[in-house]
């Protein structure tokens, strides 16, 4: 098999981004992002990363540098990206199902097929059975499942998400992340996450770009080489802490920075 | 079920001896009954007039929901023009203010004097009254739309149109139903105040409105009482139906019904 080129997922070359009152959000971020990976983005607040999955699904443009998501704009390049933001945002007047089916619906897709695809990715996270019940009736767990089942509906190729267990207990938050995982291995998406959790930037990610903050910056990129599937078993062994640990330190000084 | 029935007990309670005081001032201060009827009289006055009741009833009914009805479209429609920019809404607000603040029985002779008198002009007033709490609300609802539901529906490239019917249109229902509430109980006081100026001159055709100062220009006061009660009914009507209606479209997915699930 010869080797050919593959356009990574996403490049950022010497992104800057500041306000319209010219406050400097990011500074200069160069960053590529090649398929499959799953990198998070850990910094502490104020300091761009919700920005960074802004720029990638082009709701906001950069005031410098380029952005390509699969070789193309970010614009054009939305079709196979999905966004999960921290809260579930569902419409509450619809049931779970149509949540579910929304993307699909805006871009044309007929009911049978939304039904059909809508009522897969609920067995999958688990909420077969709700699929008639409305947001309401959920808890935030269940909200959030529901959330991952409307970005995974469209067969995206990356995944933004954006802080999306941050409001949820650890247990669920656990559960999730370890879920999340699974999902990623059947639907091979390459995945960009942001977080401020250590510990759940570590267990998810093959990669950690540690932000800086005022300007946000990359202040250092560090390989998690800890081998898939990963369980929670994970979590108790000495690898998983001494890298924890070492992530830990390195954004402490990010922070102190 | 008991815990349902006994606070209407006590409201029934409430009503009876409310009645009897009323009695009381009669026989005690031995008014007369063209200055206060009793009760009693107000009952028979009910019964014995009862078609003519109800015929103005219902054309006060027909022009209060005629006005109703028309501010809720007119009202969605201008909603819909301030909902597109802070501009246009900087520019177009005040004229709403000035919609509410606008005293009825002043400019009922002007449109008495441009409609003529008639149901028409009477749901005129009722219209004028009650559109600026539709606008309001619509408007405070279909501007209030989460930042990133927006961004979601937008990452679907979703046109414009998928933007207002599946996303700003079914957010700002909640909010135009309490606008709807609060129009349907002044767009009956403004029909009953437009029917004191512009109701029908013709006997027997005028509303509740016309029948009352009918009623006191011929000393019936038993009459005029059940007008009133007539009036009052007419008001809760209005009342239940936005509540019902309000109800059965968010019962299912809003808010507002868990707090009643609570109760």
């Amino acid at each position: 098999m010869t080797e050919t080129f593959v356009a990574p997922q996403v490049e950022f070359a010497g992104v800057s981004k500041s306000y319209a009152d010219g406050r400097l959000v990011l500074d200069a971020i160069d960053l590529t992002v090649a398929k499959g990976e799953f990198v998070t983005l850990l910094g502490s607040s104020g300091c761009g990363k919700s920005t960074v999955l802004k720029l990638i699904s082009g709701l906001t443009s950069p005031s410098a540098g380029t952005i390509r998501v699969d070789g193309m704009t970010p614009k054009n390049g939305r079709e196979t990206v999905s966004y999960i933001f921290q809260d579930a945002t569902l419409l509450p007047w619809r049931t779970v199902r149509q949540n579910v089916g929304l993307g699909l619906e805006l871009e044309g897709v007929n009911g049978d097929r939304r039904r059909e695809k809508a009522a897969f990715l609920l067995d999958r996270v688990g909420l077969g059975n709700v699929g008639e019940a409305y947001p309401r009736e959920l808890s935030g767990g269940m909200k959030m499942r529901v959330s991952i089942a409307r970005a995974l509906a469209t067969s995206p190729k990356l995944l933004l998400m954006d802080e999306p267990f941050a409001a949820l207990d650890e247990m669920t938050r656990d559960r999730l992340n370890e879920e999340l995982l699974r999902w990623r291995e059947e639907q091979q998406w390459t995945g960009i996450f942001v977080t401020h959790s250590v510990a759940e930037a570590v267990f998810l990610s093959t990669r950690i770009v540690v932000l800086a903050s005022n300007p946000g910056r990359i202040h250092s990129v560090i390989s998690v080489k800890l081998p898939f599937p990963r369980t929670a078993a994970l979590r108790a062994s000495p690898e998983f802490g001494t890298l924890a640990l070492e992530v830990s330190r390195t954004l402490r000084e990010a922070t102190l920075q | 079920m008991r815990r349902r029935l006994i606070p209407l007990a006590n409201a029934l309670c409430v009503f009876a001896a409310m009645l009897l005081l009323w009695q009381a001032v009669l026989w005690i201060f031995r008014v007369p009954p063209f200055m206060l009827p009793s009760p009693w009289a107000v009952a028979r006055a009910v019964v014995a007039r009862f078609p003519a009741l109800v015929a103005s009833l219902s054309i006060t009914a027909g022009e209060a929901g005629g006005g109703l009805l028309a501010s809720v479209v007119a009202g969605v429609l201008i909603a819909l023009i301030f909902a597109q920019s802070r501009w246009v809404r900087r520019m177009l607000y005040p004229y709403t203010i000035l919609l509410q603040t606008v005293p009825i029985v002043a400019i009922a002779p002007l449109i008495l004097m441009w409609v003529g008198a008639g149901a028409a002009a009477v749901t005129l007033i009722a219209f004028i009254i009650s559109l600026a709490p539709v606008i309001a609300n619509t408007t405070q609802g279909l501007i209030s739309v989460d930042e990133n539901l927006v961004h979601l529906f937008l990452m679907h490239n979703a046109s414009p149109k998928q933007l207002l019917f599946k996303l700003r249109l079914p957010h700002a229902v909640p909010s135009l139903f309490v606008g709807i509430r609060i129009a349907s109980g002044i767009a009956v006081i403004g029909a009953i105040t437009g029917e004191l100026y512009a109701g029908s001159s013709q006997v027997g055709q005028g509303g509740l409105g016309y029948s009352i100062l009918y009623a006191s220009s011929q000393l019936q006061t038993d009459y005029l009482f059940a007008l009133v009660l007539a009036a009052t009914v007419l008001g809760f009507g209005f009342f239940f139906v936005v509540m019902f209606l309000e109800w059965y479209f968010l019962h299912r997915w809003h808010e507002s019904a868990r707090a009643q699930d609570a109760e």
